[in-house]
C-alpha cells in the first residue's frame, strides 16, 4: 500500500508539473519541413519574440495530414507547416483549416503562375519552390553521361536505369511535378512523356527525400526533385547540381493555422514573422535555400540564386490550374503507381526493348520494323482513361476518401478499377516488349 | 505479477469452506491470465480492430462486406506482393540460419576465447535502426557502394546484392539473424551434458550427434528464432520501404493507409492478411513442435561439454567468424564511416573525416538519449515480466482459452507500426490523463505502451523457449517438498529460465530503442521523442546525413553495452551453475 501511495504521489507530481510546462506560451507546428530548415527559423523567431516558445513536430506531409485528422475535436496543434499545396486542400476540404488575420507587407499576390495564397485565406505562401533535374557530377563522368537540361532529355536512351524519382502518392511536391507535366504537355502527351521517362528509371523511390539522398550517394546519377534539394546538396558540399527545365511550376511553400487552435495568437505571430524581412532573409541558409516570396530579400541573396522575380522564365510556361490539380488527385497518383510504380520492371523492359530497336533500325529504312517499332510504342503509352474522365467528378470520387453526402453512389471500388488498368497495362507492356524484339531481329 | 495472491495447493480446503462470494473460484494464475487478457484486449485488440474493421466496409455504402477480400485474390498485384513476401521471408531464414548456426556452435561448443564479445557482436545488427541500417548497406553493397566500385574498377564487373528482392533479403537475414543465434545460444547452453555423454557413451559423435542428439534438443530455441525472422521479415515494412521495393504486402498496405485522401481499404484488407498470415505461420511452428518434450530433467549441468580446439582448427573457426562479423557488422562499418566522414560521393570511401557530425549531433540530441533509455527500459521491463507470465500461464497450467495469450501477445508482430499509432490516436483521442488537461494522446507513457505491445513477442518466445527446457518435474519436486505454487516459480521456475528472460528483455529493449513506426505516429512534441525520431529528423537532410549517423553510433553504443553487460552475467551464472554441479 506504501508504494502505492507513493508511485501515486509521484505521478501526480510529474503530471502537475507537465500541466505547468503546457500552461506556457507554447506555439505547436505540425511540419514536414527538416530540423535543418526548422532550427534556425525558429531560432530567429524565438529571439525576436521571446515570449514565445515554439514547438516542433516533425511529420512526413502525408502523415501530418492523417495526425492532424485524428487529433480534430481535440486538437493539441496550433500550425500546419508544409510545401504542397494539395494537402492544405485535403485539410481545407475537411474543415481543420482557420482563417489567419495576418498583417504583412510587401507580398505579392501571385507568383510564377501560381496564386501566393489560398483565395479563402486558409492557407498562406512564405517561400517558393520549382521543380527540376539533379544529377551527381561524379556518377556522370564516370558513366559518360552529359546533364539533362529538359523533362525531354530524360526519355534519351544513354539515361536508361540512371535516373530516380519519388512517387506522386508519396510525395506531395513529386505529385506536383506530375501533374505540371500533364497541364503542360495535355494529358495523353504527358502520360507519354511520363512513361518513356520512367523507362530509364532505375527506382520509385518511397519518401521524396529519397531521390537527393539516392543522387548524393551515388546509387543513382539523376534524379527528379525540388529546387530546395538541389541547392542545399549543393551547398553541403555534395559533387551535385540542378537545373529548372522550361517547363516547371513555381508554386508555393504554405503554412496555416489549424481549426480550434490552443494558441491562435501564438500561431498568427509566427505566421506574420515569417512574412516579414528578417524572417525571409532565414530561407537563405545554406541548409534551407528556399525561395523568399518578399521580392526585396533577393538582394541579399548568394550570387547565382535563381530570382523568380527577374529571371520571368521560372516556371512561367505552365498555368498551373489548381482546381484542376485538385479535382483528379487521388486518380492522378492511382494512375501512376498502377502504370510506373508498381510495374516498373515491366515497363522497364519494354521501353529497353523499343530503345534497342530504335537504335538499330535508326536510320528507318525498314519498314516493317518501323511499323512494329510504332505499334510497341503505340501500346505503351495507351492510357486507361481520357482527361474527360479524370475530370468526371462522380469517377474521380471512386478515389477519394470520404463521400461528401450519404446518398452518394458510386459504381465501382478503385480495387476493381486498378486491376482494370493493372490487366491492362501489363499486357500493353509484355505485347510492346515482344513487338520491338522482332523489330530488332530484323 | 508476483503478487497476486496465489493458492497453494494445501489449503484448497480451507479456501473451500469459506463462502464463495468471498473467493470466485479463480486461482492467482487465471487471475493473472485475466489481468493480461484485459492489457492485451485494451492496448493491442481494441487500438487494431478500430482500423482494421474498415477492411470490412463498403466504401461505397459504409456496409459490412466480404467483397474487398475478393478484390484482393482477385488482384494480380496483390498475389505477387504475397508471393514475394513469402519468398523473401523463407530466403531471409535460410540466409539468418546460415549466419547464425557457426557462430552459435562455435561460441557454446568449444572453449573459444572472446564467446562473449562475439555473442555480443553477433547482437549489434539488431539495434540497427532501419533507415539507417538500408543506408549504410546502399554505401557498402549498393549498384555504387564500396564493394561494387572496387569491382569495378579492378575487375570490370558488378554484383547486384542490393538489387530488388535480394536487397531486401541481404538486409533482412543480417538485421534478424540474432533472433536465431540468441535463441539457438540459449538452447545450446541449456542441453544438459549428460544427454551428450549417454550419446557418446552409445558411440554417436560428430555430425551424427548434432543431427541426432544436440540440434534435436535445441530446436525449440533455434524454432522460436526462425519463426520470429519469418514473421518479421513477412510484416517488417522499413527495409522494403528504404530500398524501394513496393511488391511486397507490408509496404503495399502502408503505401495505401498513409497516402494522403486514399482511404481505399485495401491497405487495411492487407493489414488483416499480415495477422492472420502470421498466426497461421505460428501455429504451423506449434504443430511441428507438439508432442515433442524436450525439456531434460537433470538441470545444473551447464550446457554441452565444451572442446578445446586443436590449432588448425582454432585458425580455421577464428577465420570463419571474423568473416562472418565482418560481413554482418557491415553496416556498422558503413555508419561508423558516414559518421566521421565528410562527404561520401560515389567513392569507395569519404571523401575526408571529420569530428564535425558528433558536434552537430551532441547539442540537440541530450533529450532523445534520455527519452529512449526511458521509455524502451520500461517497456521491456513490463515485456519480460508480462511474457514470464504467459509463457507460465500457456506452458504449465490447465486454464481454458490460455494459448489465446499467446497469439494475442503474437499477433502484435503482425501489426504494422501504423496500424496501431493510429489506433492508439484513436482509442485515446479526446480522453485526458487523470489529474490535468493533457490530453491522453499526446501523453508520452503512450509511446512507451505502444513500444511495450509491439516488443512483448520478443519476450514471450524468449521466456517460453526458456521455460520448456526446464523440466516439470523440477517445479513438481519443489511443491511435493512443501514448497507452494508461488515460490516453487519464484525459487526454482524463475531461476533457471534467468538467461533466456534477460535474452527477451535485451532484445525486447534494443529493438524498441530503435523502433519508428508507431513512434513516428505518436510523439506529440520534439521533447517527447526517442532517439530513432532523432536520427530520422536529421537524416532527412542533406546536411544531417554524418549527424544522424553519428547518433545511430550513440544508439548502437547505448545498446551494446546493455547487451554486453548482460552476456556477462549469462556467462557468470552458467560459470556458478557449472561449479555447483562439479562439487
Amino acid at each position: 500500500m506504501k508504494n502505492y501511495l507513493r508511485g501515486s504521489i509521484a505521478a501526480i507530481a510529474l503530471m502537475a508539473s507537465s500541466a505547468a510546462v503546457y500552461s506556457q506560451e507554447t506555439i505547436v507546428v505540425v511540419t514536414s519541413f527538416p530540423n535543418s530548415m526548422t532550427g534556425p527559423i525558429e531560432a530567429a523567431f524565438e529571439a525576436a519574440n521571446p515570449a514565445y516558445d515554439l514547438e516542433i513536430l516533425n511529420k512526413k506531409t502525408s502523415a501530418g495530414v492523417k495526425y492532424i485528422q485524428e487529433l480534430a475535436g481535440a486538437n493539441t496543434a496550433d500550425i500546419f507547416w508544409a510545401s504542397a499545396p494539395d494537402a492544405f486542400e485535403v485539410l481545407k476540404g475537411d474543415d481543420l483549416l482557420a482563417e489567419a488575420n495576418v498583417r504583412s507587407e510587401g507580398i505579392p499576390d501571385i507568383i510564377g503562375s501560381f496564386p501566393m495564397n489560398d483565395p479563402d485565406g486558409k492557407y498562406l505562401g512564405f517561400a517558393a519552390a520549382g521543380y527540376g533535374i539533379m544529377w551527381n557530377e561524379r556518377y556522370l563522368a564516370a558513366n559518360d553521361l552529359v546533364p539533362p537540361r529538359e523533362w525531354a532529355d530524360l526519355k534519351d536512351p544513354s539515361y536508361f536505369g540512371h535516373v530516380g524519382m519519388s512517387a506522386p502518392s508519396r510525395s506531395g511536391t513529386t505529385h506536383l511535378t506530375v501533374e505540371t507535366v500533364l497541364q503542360g504537355e495535355g494529358w495523353d502527351a504527358g502520360w507519354a512523356e511520363w512513361k518513356w521517362i520512367a523507362g530509364n528509371f532505375l527506382t520509385v523511390t518511397e519518401r521524396s527525400f529519397g531521390v537527393p539522398d539516392g543522387v548524393n550517394t551515388g546509387n543513382f546519377g539523376i534524379g527528379v526533385v525540388i529546387d530546395f534539394f538541389g541547392f542545399s546538396s549543393k551547398a553541403s558540399g555534395f559533387p551535385v547540381d540542378f537545373v529548372y527545365p522550361s517547363v516547371t511550376a513555381l508554386v508555393p511553400a504554405n503554412i496555416a493555422l489549424i481549426q480550434d487552435a490552443p494558441n491562435p495568437d501564438g500561431a498568427v505571430a509566427f505566421i506574420e514573422y515569417l512574412l516579414t524581412p528578417e524572417g525571409q532573409e532565414v530561407l537563405l541558409d545554406p541548409a534551407i535555400m528556399r525561395l523568399p516570396i518578399n521580392p526585396a530579400t533577393y538582394a541579399n541573396a548568394p550570387e547565382g540564386f535563381p530570382n523568380p522575380f527577374e529571371d520571368s522564365s521560372i516556371g512561367a510556361a505552365v498555368n498551373f490550374d489548381v482546381a484542376k490539380s485538385g479535382a483528379r488527385y487521388n486518380l492522378v497518383n492511382s494512375m501512376f503507381d498502377v502504370m510506373i510504380t508498381y510495374r516498373l520492371n515491366d515497363l522497364r523492359d519494354a521501353v529497353r526493348a523499343v530503345q534497342l530497336a530504335e537504335i538499330k533500325h535508326a536510320d528507318g529504312s525498314n519498314a516493317e520494323a518501323m511499323a512494329l517499332i510504332a505499334e510497341a510504342r503505340a501500346l505503351i503509352e495507351e492510357n486507361p482513361i481520357d482527361e474527360a474522365t479524370s475530370l468526371d467528378p462522380a469517377f474521380a470520387a471512386i478515389f477519394t476518401k470520404r463521400r461528401k453526402a450519404e446518398t452518394d453512389e458510386i459504381e465501382e471500388r478503385q480495387a476493381e478499377v486498378e486491376q482494370r488498368w493493372d490487366t491492362m497495362v501489363v499486357e500493353n507492356y509484355r505485347r510492346a516488349q515482344e513487338l520491338a524484339e522482332q523489330a530488332v531481329a530484323l | 505479477m508476483k503478487k497476486t495472491p496465489s493458492q497453494p495447493a494445501k489449503s484448497k480446503s480451507l479456501v473451500d469452506r469459506l463462502p464463495s462470494f468471498l473467493f470466485p473460484r479463480l486461482s492467482g494464475m487465471a487471475l493473472v491470465a485475466i489481468m493480461i487478457a484485459v492489457l492485451l484486449t485494451g492496448l493491442l485488440i481494441v487500438p487494431v480492430l478500430q482500423v482494421v474493421y474498415v477492411a470490412f466496409l463498403d466504401p461505397n455504402s459504409g456496409a459490412l462486406t466480404l467483397n474487398n477480400f475478393r478484390d484482393f485474390f482477385g488482384s494480380s498485384l496483390f498475389r505477387e506482393s504475397f508471393w514475394n513476401s513469402f519468398y523473401v521471408s523463407a530466403m531471409s531464414v535460410i540466409f539468418a540460419t546460415m549466419i547464425a548456426l557457426p557462430l552459435a556452435y562455435i561460441t557454446t561448443r568449444f572453449n573459444f576465447a572472446g564467446s562473449v564479445i562475439i555473442q555480443s557482436l553477433g547482437f549489434i545488427p539488431l539495434i540497427m535502426p532501419p533507415f539507417v541500417g538500408a543506408v549504410a548497406m546502399q554505401l557498402i553493397f549498393g549498384r555504387n557502394g564500396t564493394v561494387n566500385l572496387l569491382l569495378r574498377d579492378n575487375f570490370g564487373i558488378t554484383l547486384p546484392f542490393m538489387d530488388g528482392l535480394n536487397g531486401v533479403i541481404l538486409v533482412q537475414s543480417i538485421h534478424y539473424f540474432p533472433f536465431i543465434l540468441i535463441n539457438l545460444s540459449t538452447a545450446l547452453r541449456n542441453i544438459d551434458r549428460s544427454m551428450e555423454e549417454a550419446a557418446q557413451n552409445l558411440g554417436s559423435s560428430g555430425m551424427r550427434l548434432f543431427r541426432r542428439i544436440v540440434f534435436p534438443l535445441a530446436a525449440p530455441g533455434y524454432i522460436a528464432g526462425a519463426v520470429l525472422v519469418f514473421i518479421k521479415v513477412f510484416d517488417d515494412l522499413g527495409t522494403p520501404l528504404l530500398l524501394n521495393v513496393n511488391n511486397m504486402l507490408a509496404p503495399q498496405a502502408f503505401l495505401r493507409i498513409t497516402s494522403i485522401g486514399i482511404s481505399d481499404p485495401m491497405g487495411y484488407v492487407i493489414s488483416f492478411i499480415l495477422v492472420a498470415f502470421s498466426i497461421f505461420s505460428l501455429w504451423v511452428s506449434f504443430l511441428f513442435m507438439r508432442g515433442k518434450d524436450y525439456s531434460t530433467v537433470q538441470k545444473g549441468g551447464g550446457g554441452l561439454a565444451k572442446r578445446d580446439l586443436s590449432t588448425g582448427e582454432k585458425w580455421l573457426a577464428y577465420g570463419a567468424v571474423t568473416l562472418i562479423l565482418i560481413f554482418v557488422l557491415s553496416p556498422h562499418i558503413g555508419l561508423l564511416l558516414l559518421a566521421f566522414g565528410t562527404i561520401w560521393s560515389f567513392a569507395p570511401l569519404p571523401d575526408g573525416y571529420t569530428m564535425q557530425n558528433f558536434v552537430t549531433m551532441w547539442e540537440t540530441s541530450g533529450t532523445y538519449i534520455k527519452n529512449t533509455v526511458l521509455y524502451a527500459g520500461l517497456a521491456a521491463l513490463a515485456d519480460v515480466i508480462i511474457g514470464t507470465a504467459i509463457a507460465y500461464i500457456v506452458l504449465r497450467t490447465k486454464l481454458v482459452g490460455r494459448k489465446m495469450l499467446d497469439y494475442m501477445s503474437t499477433a502484435s508482430l503482425a501489426v504494422p507500426g501504423v496500424v496501431l499509432g493510429i489506433g492508439y490516436l484513436r482509442l485515446f483521442h479526446g480522453v485526458n490523463v487523470p489529474f490535468s488537461d493533457q490530453p491522453m494522446a499526446s501523453w508520452w507513457v503512450i509511446i512507451a505502451l505502444a513500444l511495450m505491445i509491439r516488443r512483448l513477442p520478443y519476450a514471450v518466445r524468449a521466456c517460453m523457449a526458456a521455460l520448456q527446457q526446464v523440466s516439470v518435474s523440477l517445479e513438481e519436486a519443489a511443491e511435493n517438498m512443501g514448497a507452494d505454487k508461488a515460490s516453487s516459480i519464484r525459487r526454482i521456475v524463475i531461476p533457471l529460465m534467468t538467461g533466456g528472460i534477460l535474452a527477451g528483455f535485451v532484445t525486447s529493449f534494443a529493438t524498441a530503442a530503435v523502433e519508428l513506426s508507431a513512434t513516428i505516429m505518436l510523439v506529440s512534441s520534439n521533447s517527447d521523442a526517442p532517439l530513432s525520431y532523432g536520427i530520422y529528423q536529421f537524416m532527412q537532410t542533406p546536411s544531417g546525413r554524418g549527424a544522424g549517423a553519428a547518433l545511430g553510433i550513440v544508439a548502437v553504443v547505448i545498446v551494446g553495452l546493455g547487451t554486453y553487460a548482460s552476456q556477462l552475467f549469462i556467462e557468470r551464472d552458467k560459470k556458478m551453475k557449472s561449479t555447483n554441479q562439479e562439487h
